[in-house]
C-alpha cells in the first residue's frame, strides 16, 4: 500500500511546531513535500502544551543555536503572525530580582543579551518595576524589560502553518506512524502505520520520538529526555492583572516559574521542569500545582486558587547535548535530525525552518521559487470583527451567528470551518476554536460540538472522540443499545 | 446599526425569566422580549425529566418539562410578550442597551427601560478544584450528563463514580443506575451531603448507591478514557489522607461539585456582587445597584427549588413593570440591609424595602440541630439546618425595625451535626 504514489522530495516526520514551520517553508519552492503525523490531528504533541512564549533570547548563551535562532525567530514572528492571522502580541519580557544576590545576576543577564545581539533592554528599579505591572510583589527589588518578548497562542501558530503549507501544495497524513525507514537506490522508502512513501529527503521532527526515528536508520548519536512541565491556567477576568510575560532568574534546568498573561486575557501559572521517564506521563499533580502556586504567589501575591479554571502539563522533547540538534545525520546527509527542540523552541522554530531549508539545499536539494506561492492564511474569527462585519457575513452563512460557546464566543460557523480545518476530536475543535476552553470547560458547548462532528463526519456516537483512538466520549445511543449479556 | 427600543429584556427563558415575564405582562408592561439561546423555552428543566418539581406552587408533582409547560402556556394569553429563541445575548451597558445575536436576525441592538437577568447558573467544572491526574475522555459535570442523556440520548458511560452529593449529582445517581449504567460510589468531600434530604433518601438509599462521605477523588486515572479514580478520605482540614487512598474502577468521573450564578452579563453592566451568594445583590424588589436592572432566580441565589424560583421572579417582574410604568411612590420609602451573623452563609435578599413582602432564604454555614432562627423580630424553631437546605423565612412587616437601619439575621442556640 502506498499512500502516495508520487515519489516525494522532502518527508517531514512531526507536525508540531517545528514540522509546521518547515512544511510551510519549504512550500516557498517547487518541491513536493509530505508531512506525517502519528498522533490523529496536528500540534497534539508538544507543541499543544507549550507555554506559548516568544522569547527575547536573553536566555540562551552566546554562540549556541538556541541563542541564534531564538534571536531570529523572534524578529520572524510579527510577520508570520500577521500573515498567517495567528494570535500573537509583543508583550514584553520582564526577569525579575528578590533579592541583592538575584540582582546582581541580571547585569550577566543584560551582558547575555547584549551578546546575543538584543536592543532595548532596560534595567528597571523597584519603582519603574511597580509603575509598568502595580500587580507585583512591591518587595521585588528590581527587574529587566526586554521589549522584544512576546507570547503567541501555540496551537493556533502550528494550525496556522501546516494549513498555509498545505494551501501552498504541502501534503498532510496524520495518524500516520512511521515504523521503518530503508534507503534504496538514492531514495528513502518510508514503511507507515497507513503505507509507504518515497522521498529523497527527510527531515526528523519527531519531538519526543526524534531519537527512535533516527534509530531507524542506524544513527544513535543523540538521545532524548522527556522533561514535564504543568501549567495552570486562570480565568479571562483576569485580563489586564499582569500584562507582560515575568521570569524569576532563570536556573541550570530551566527559565523557571513564569507568570505568563495569554494573548485571549488569560494568565497561565507554570511551568514545572521535571524529567520523567516515560514519554506519555502528561497527568499534574498536587505537588505540581503547591510548587507552582506558592512560587507564583511570591511573585504576583493577589493570585488566587480559585480562578485556575484548568490544568495540563507537557512533555518538553530535550536533548543530551543541551542545545538544539539540528543537522544532517552522519549515517545519510540527505536525512536532517531537528531534535532536542526544547526552549526557545517555538520562538525558533521559523528560524529553525530556514535553517534546515539551507541544509537541505546544501545536501543537493534545489530550492526554486513558486510563483504561486501565497503567505495569508484566512481565518473567520467572529468575536474580533465589528457588529457591521459580522452582519456581512452572516448574510452569506447565518451559522456565524449562532453562538455555541457562551464563554469564548464561537460560532457554529466556526465550528464547522475547524472541521473543514481538519479536526475530527472535539480537542481538535478546541484548539481551533477555543470552544470549551473557557470557564465552564465545555459543560454547555461539548454535547452540540459533539453533534456537529457527527454530522460533519457522518461518525456514529461511539466514534466521536476527544483526541483519538481510545478516547470515546459516548458508548452509543441510551436505546437501542446492543443487547446486554 | 439602528437600535429597538423595548420597555422589558427578560435574559433567560427558564423558569425565572418566564414567571417574571409573565407578571410584568400581567403588571401592563407592552413590550416585553424573552431572549433565550436555546431551541425551546424552560431552560434546564427541560433536561430535569425526574419528577418532585411544583410541590409548592402548583400543590402537585411535575416532571421538569411539564412544570416548564405550565409557564410556556400561560405566554399564549399575553401578545405583549415575543419569545426570541436561540438567540443569545452577547452585551449588556449598565445604560440598558443589549447586544443580540441569532442565525435568524444576526447582530441586533435593543435599548430597554428595564432589564430582567433570569440567566441562571453553571456548573463547577473539574478544573475549578483541581483534581490531579491525567486528562482522558469520560469527565463530565452532572449537568452535561443529564444533556447528554436526557437531551440527546446517548449512553456517556458504563460505570460511574460520582464526585459530590449536591441535588444534581444525587438525581444523576438515580438516573445512571435506571439506565444500567452503574454507579460505583458518591464521594462528598463534607461530612453530610450537600443535597436536599429527600434526594439522598430517593436517590442513593432507595437504590443502594454507597455514599462515601467526607472522601474525595485525588486523582483521575486513564489515557484515552477514564480507567478509574483514586479516592481517599479526608481529615478535619478537608485534606486527603494520601496513605487511606485507594482505587475505584470506572470509565466516567461525573462532577456535581457546586453551581456558580452565571453573571458574566451582570458584572459588564457594572451590578454590584455578593460574594456570599455569587449573584448580583438585590434587594426585597430584585432591584440591583444598577436603576433598572432586576435579577431573579438561579442568577441571583442557587436555590433548592424550582417552585422558589417562580415566586421570587414574579417579585421581579412585578418590580420591574413598576418602574418601566412609572409607578414610583414620591419619596423614596425606607430601606435596611440585611446583617449575616451567627452561622450564616448567605442571605437572599441583601435588603429590605418598607411595604414590600419579603421572603428570606438563609442559607446556613454548617449544620446544627434544634436551632432558633432570627431575623429582626422573628423568631423560629427549626430541628435541622445544612448548608445543603436553604431555610425560607416569611417575613411580617411587623417583624422589620426600619428606623434600625439593619435587620440582623443569625441561627442561634443549636448543637453542631454531622447529618
Amino acid at each position: 500500500m502506498f499512500l502516495t504514489e508520487t515519489e516525494m522530495d522532502v518527508l517531514i516526520i512531526g507536525a508540531g511546531v517545528v514540522g509546521g514551520a518547515l512544511a510551510r517553508e519549504l512550500s516557498r519552492y517547487q518541491l513536493q513535500v509530505m508531512l506525517v503525523e502519528k498522533e490523529v490531528d496536528v500540534a497534539f504533541g508538544t507543541s499543544k502544551a507549550n507555554s506559548g512564549i516568544v522569547h527575547s533570547g536573553i536566555h540562551d548563551h552566546p554562540g549556541t543555536l538556541k541563542a541564534k535562532l531564538c534571536v531570529k525567530g523572534n524578529r520572524l514572528y510579527p510577520q508570520l503572525a500577521e500573515e498567517l492571522d495567528v494570535l500573537y502580541k509583543q508583550n514584553g519580557t520582564l526577569v525579575v530580582a528578590r533579592n541583592e544576590d538575584e540582582w546582581k545576576l541580571l547585569s550577566e543577564l543584560v551582558n547575555q543579551g547584549l551578546q546575543n545581539g538584543l536592543t532595548g533592554v532596560q534595567v528597571l528599579g523597584r519603582d519603574e518595576l511597580r509603575r509598568l505591572e502595580p500587580n507585583l510583589n512591591p518587595e521585588l527589588i528590581g527587574g529587566l524589560l526586554v521589549p522584544s518578548g512576546g507570547i503567541v497562542v501555540p496551537f493556533d501558530l502550528v494550525y496556522g502553518l501546516v494549513e498555509n503549507a498545505i494551501t501552498n501544495g504541502v501534503q498532510l497524513a496524520v495518524g500516520t506512524e512511521v515504523q521503518q525507514i530503508q534507503w534504496e537506490s538514492s531514495q528513502f522508502i518510508v514503511h507507515t502505520s497507513r503505507g509507504m512513501v518515497k522521498a529523497r529527503y527527510i527531515v526528523n521532527a519527531a519531538g519526543l520520538g526524534a531519537a527512535k526515528v533516527a534509530g531507524m536508520i542506524g544513527d544513535e548519536s543523540f538521545t532524548i529526555y522527556a522533561r514535564k512541565g504543568e501549567e495552570y491556567l486562570l480565568d479571562r477576568k483576569l485580563e489586564g492583572y499582569i500584562k507582560h510575560t515575568i521570569f524569576p532568574l532563570p536556573t541550570p534546568e530551566s527559565k523557571g516559574i513564569l507568570v505568563i498573561p495569554t494573548v485571549e486575557g488569560n494568565i497561565m501559572l507554570g511551568p514545572t521542569a521535571h524529567r520523567v521517564g516515560s514519554f506519555d506521563e502528561l497527568s499534574t499533580s498536587a505537588a505540581g500545582w503547591d510548587e507552582i502556586f506558592r512560587f507564583t504567589k511570591g511573585l504576583v501575591p493577589g493570585l488566587q486558587a480559585s480562578d485556575v479554571i484548568t490544568s495540563f502539563s507537557g512533555l518538553r522533547a530535550a536533548g543530551n547535548t543541551g542545545d538544539f540538534i539540528i543537522g544532517p545525520s552522519e549515517k545519510n546527509f540527505h536525512f536532517i535530525h531537528v531534535g532536542g527542540i526544547d526552549s526557545p523552541g517555538l520562538t525558533a522554530a521559523p528560524a529553525i525552518a530556514q535553517y534546515v531549508a539551507e541544509l537541505l539545499e546544501d545536501a543537493g536539494l534545489q530550492l526554486e521559487h513558486k510563483r504561486s506561492f501565497n503567505p495569508l492564511r484566512p481565518l473567520i474569527r467572529v468575536r474580533d470583527l465589528s457588529l457591521e462585519d459580522r452582519n456581512r457575513l452572516v448574510v452569506k452563512r447565518p451559522a456565524y451567528a449562532n453562538i455555541v460557546c457562551r464563554c469564548e464566543m464561537v460560532s457554529e460557523g466556526e465550528i464547522r470551518d475547524a472541521i473543514l480545518r481538519g479536526a475530527t476530536t472535539l480537542d481538535g475543535v478546541k484548539l481551533r476554536t477555543r470552544s470549551g476552553m473557557g470557564r465552564c470547560q465545555g459543560g454547555f458547548c461539548s454535547p452540540t460540538v459533539m453533534r456537529i462532528l457527527m454530522e460533519e463526519l457522518k461518525l456514529k456516537p461511539e466514534e466521536v472522540t476527544k483526541n483519538g483512538p481510545g478516547s470515546s466520549l459516548l458508548f452509543g445511543n441510551l436505546r437501542n443499545r446492543p443487547s446486554q449479556s | 446599526m439602528e437600535e429597538q427600543v423595548i420597555d422589558i429584556a427578560v435574559i433567560g427563558g427558564g423558569p425565572a425569566g418566564l414567571a417574571a415575564a409573565i407578571a410584568a405582562a400581567e403588571a401592563g408592561v407592552k413590550r416585553i422580549i424573552i431572549f433565550d439561546r436555546q431551541t425551546e423555552l424552560g431552560g434546564i428543566l427541560n433536561q430535569c425529566i425526574h419528577n418532585g418539581f411544583g410541590l409548592r406552587y402548583f400543590k402537585e408533582e411535575l416532571t421538569g418539562p411539564e412544570y416548564a409547560a405550565r409557564f410556556i402556556a400561560q405566554l399564549a394569553e399575553y401578545p405583549q410578550i415575543e419569545v426570541k429563541l436561540e438567540t443569545m445575548v452577547v452585551e449588556l451597558t449598565s445604560d440598558r442597551q443589549i447586544i443580540t445575536t441569532s442565525r435568524r436576525d444576526g447582530w441586533k441592538i435593543y435599548q430597554a427601560n428595564a432589564v430582567i437577568l433570569a440567566m441562571g447558573c453553571r456548573e463547577r467544572p473539574r478544573g475549578a478544584i483541581n483534581i490531579p491526574g491525567t486528562r482522558p475522555a469520560g469527565v463530565y459535570t452532572a449537568g452535561t450528563m443529564q444533556r447528554l442523556m436526557n437531551i440527546e440520548g446517548f449512553r456517556p458511560g458504563n460505570r460511574a463514580v460520582i464526585l459530590g452529593s449536591g441535588d444534581i449529582g444525587l438525581i444523576m445517581a438515580r438516573r445512571l443506575t435506571l439506565e444500567g449504567i452503574e454507579v460505583a460510589a458518591v464521594l462528598e468531600l463534607l461530612p453530610y451531603s450537600c443535597g436536599l434530604n429527600r434526594n439522598v433518601v430517593q436517590c442513593l438509599e432507595d437504590f443502594n448507591i454507597p455514599l462515601y462521605l467526607s472522601h474525595t477523588v485525588v486523582e483521575v486515572c486513564g489515557e484515552g478514557r477514564v480507567t478509574g479514580v483514586k479516592a481517599a478520605p479526608v481529615g478535619p482540614d478537608r485534606c486527603p489522607i494520601m496513605e487511606r487512598s485507594f482505587m475505584i474502577d470506572c470509565d466516567t468521573l461525573v462532577l456535581s461539585v457546586g453551581l456558580i450564578p452565571e453573571n458574566e452579563l451582570s458584572r459588564e453592566a457594572g451590578v454590584q456582587m455578593e460574594s456570599s451568594t455569587g449573584g448580583p445583590r438585590i434587594d426585597s424588589g430584585c432591584r440591583t445597584s444598577v436603576p433598572g436592572i432586576f435579577a431573579c432566580g438561579n442568577v441571583a441565589h442557587v436555590h433548592d427549588l424550582v417552585d422558589d424560583v417562580s415566586e421570587e421572579s414574579r417579585i421581579a417582574g412585578k418590580a420591574a413593570a413598576a418602574y418601566v410604568l412609572g409607578a414610583q411612590q414620591g419619596s423614596e420609602p425606607n430601606r435596611v440591609k440585611v446583617e449575616p451573623g451567627r452561622n450564616i452563609r448567605s442571605v437572599t435578599p441583601q435588603e429590605i424595602v418598607a411595604g414590600e413582602p419579603t421572603v428570606l432564604y438563609i442559607r446556613a454555614a454548617f449544620p446544627e440541630r434544634d436551632v432558633i432562627v432570627a431575623a429582626g423580630r422573628h423568631r423560629s424553631k427549626h430541628r435541622i439546618v445544612t448548608p445543603g437546605e436553604t431555610v425560607r423565612i416569611m417575613l411580617h412587616p411587623e417583624d422589620v425595625d426600619f428606623s434600625a437601619g439593619v435587620l440582623p439575621v443569625a441561627i442561634e442556640g443549636g448543637v453542631e451535626s454531622n447529618a
